[in-house]
């Protein structure tokens, strides 16, 4: 019970933080928006408009990572600057707790991506949003959002140990949609990246969320989301431990 | 005389060295060597999708296109980082011409924004098997110089505005995109609606972009004479109108007292 007060309090607090960053409002509304536009016109220009849906969704999704990404790294790093990373590590509760309802609400701001696009996709390109499956859609939307959330907190709590989070958040940030084959089928990259784009979870939510719009098996994709999901959520929890552990020991865990 | 051209060199080089000493290796290499090699992967690849245009067309056009992030965020960085270390105050009431201080610092920007550029032609061509020939390059490199320069210009102007406006690194992203849907980088200029492409030759980086798909495809540097024209024309218009539009907010700065706030 308390574990699910914390997390419905930092939840809603960590919404409210980033829902005053411009900066969080441009990576999850403009950008997106951006990148979709370039990509309608990419494929309106290969002649291939029928795939304006399937881009529309790529381009929310790249949002969807880029929020969870940025709020994934800088969460710590902004905790640093404000000094209370120290006070959220001597709390009673684990660390990967009490963080998880922030890596959540980083992801849900991802969501703003998805209706951004859609919307603009819809009103500027006349995008049709004729869902095949529609409750599956609505289903693998915010799965997707969450398995995404807890993949953000294992990459949160690596940068526990690193000064320069913010440059590995843009580092990260491309290659994993070039590897989850976001706006392309993943067919297009080298047969060795095939593994990669498996152990992401991106990947199998891009999958389920283009097979619930436009057709196809959603519940397998779906599966591998939540699958990975947890697999996430056990292994932040050890990261979590660990790098607290370390950064406890050498006293580097505000890093100044 | 003597005096404005230490400024000019001297302050441009302590100023860039001051931005490197905070933009360390780690930021470096991630934001300005390896990004860039990436986003030239995701465009090329969507251009194979979606049955585009060739991997040189990319490799080229996001090549160009990503030297606007050390154009853009540098030069604005230039007054954002004098504001927050609480310099800004100081240098402005030097009595150092504004001229050789803001344009010294630049330079440097200009000569990272054609590194930049070179390298991830260089490195994304690499990657996906788009050669170009010695002489190619030796064509190519005054082009990315001119795009560099002419970006810079519109960093000057994002370097004014962050005078008045805060949030410096949301609006430099927000150019960055600007760019990347109006410049031709990833669809021509012919493909875009009328007024886009209207937009796009009114901003740096698009006859750029023209001049440098011709030159790797072979094309003389004199044929593209008059792309190279127009682009410098147009970093020379940025670069005039962000110098008078920081001393016009310096002064408005003062008058409202609103230079330290941050």
């Amino acid at each position: 019970m308390r574990a699910l007060r914390l997390v419905k309090s930092g939840f809603t607090m960590n919404l409210k933080m980033v829902g005053t960053s411009s900066f969080f409002l441009v990576t999850s509304i403009v950008q997106p928006i951006i990148f979709a536009t370039v990509a309608f016109y990419m494929f309106r220009s290969g002649g291939r408009s029928g795939t304006l849906l399937y881009a529309s969704l790529g381009a929310g999704m790249m949002g969807v990572w880029s929020t969870t990404l940025f709020g994934s790294g800088g969460m710590i790093q902004w905790q640093r600057w404000q000094g209370t990373l120290e006070l959220g590590a001597a709390a009673p509760p684990s660390l990967a707790l009490v963080y998880l309802p922030f890596s959540l609400a980083n992801a849900f701001t991802g969501m703003y991506a998805m209706a951004a696009t859609l919307v603009w996709g819809r009103l500027v390109f006349g995008v049709p949003l004729h869902f095949v499956h529609p409750w599956l859609f609505v289903l693998s939307l915010p799965a997707t959002v969450i398995g995404l959330g807890l993949m953000g907190l294992v990459l949160a709590s690596t940068f526990i140990l690193y000064r320069y989070a913010n440059a590995l958040s843009n580092l990260l940030e491309y290659p994993v949609w070039i590897a989850s084959g976001l706006v392309f089928s993943t067919s297009l990259l080298p047969e060795w990246t095939r593994p990669i784009s498996w152990a992401l979870p991106p990947y199998w939510g891009i999958v389920a969320i283009r097979h619930a719009a436009l057709g196809g098996a959603v519940w397998a994709p779906l599966g591998m989301v939540v699958l990975l999901g947890a697999a996430s959520l056990a292994l932040s929890t050890l990261t979590f431990r660990w790098f607290e552990t370390a950064a406890r020991n050498r006293a580097t865990l505000s890093l100044t | 005389m003597r005096n404005a051209l230490r400024i000019f060199f001297v302050g441009g080089y302590i100023s860039y060295r001051a931005l490197f000493g905070f933009l360390s290796l780690w930021i470096f290499i991630p934001t300005l060597v390896l990004t860039p090699i990436f986003q030239i992967l995701l465009f090329a690849y969507i251009g194979r999708a979606a049955g585009g245009h060739s991997d040189q067309f990319y490799v080229v056009g996001n090549a160009i296109q990503y030297s606007s992030v050390p154009c853009l965020f540098a030069m604005t960085q230039t007054i954002a980082e004098e504001r927050f270390w609480q310099t800004l105050g100081p240098l402005l009431i030097s009595p150092a011409g504004r001229l050789p201080l803001f344009l010294g610092r630049a330079l440097p920007v200009i000569a990272n924004g054609l590194v930049v550029a070179a390298f991830s032609l260089f490195a994304g061509g690499l990657i996906l098997g788009v050669t170009l020939a010695g002489a190619d390059w030796a064509r190519l490199a005054p082009v990315l110089l001119v795009a560099a320069f002419s970006c810079t210009g519109l960093g000057l102007v994002n370097a004014a505005i962050g005078l008045r406006v805060r949030e410096t690194a949301v609006l430099s992203n927000v150019f960055v995109g600007i760019l990347l849907i109006f410049s031709g980088a990833n669809v021509p200029l012919s493909e875009l609606p009328g007024w886009m492409a209207d937009i796009g030759r009114a901003l740096p980086l698009t006859h750029g972009i023209e001049a440098a798909r011709a030159v790797a495809s072979g094309h003389s540097l004199a044929s593209v004479r008059g792309l190279l024209g127009r682009e410098a024309l147009i970093g020379v218009a940025y670069s005039v109108g962000g110098f008078f539009l920081i001393r016009f907010f310096e002064v408005q700065s003062r008058r409202h007292a609103s230079l330290e706030r941050v």
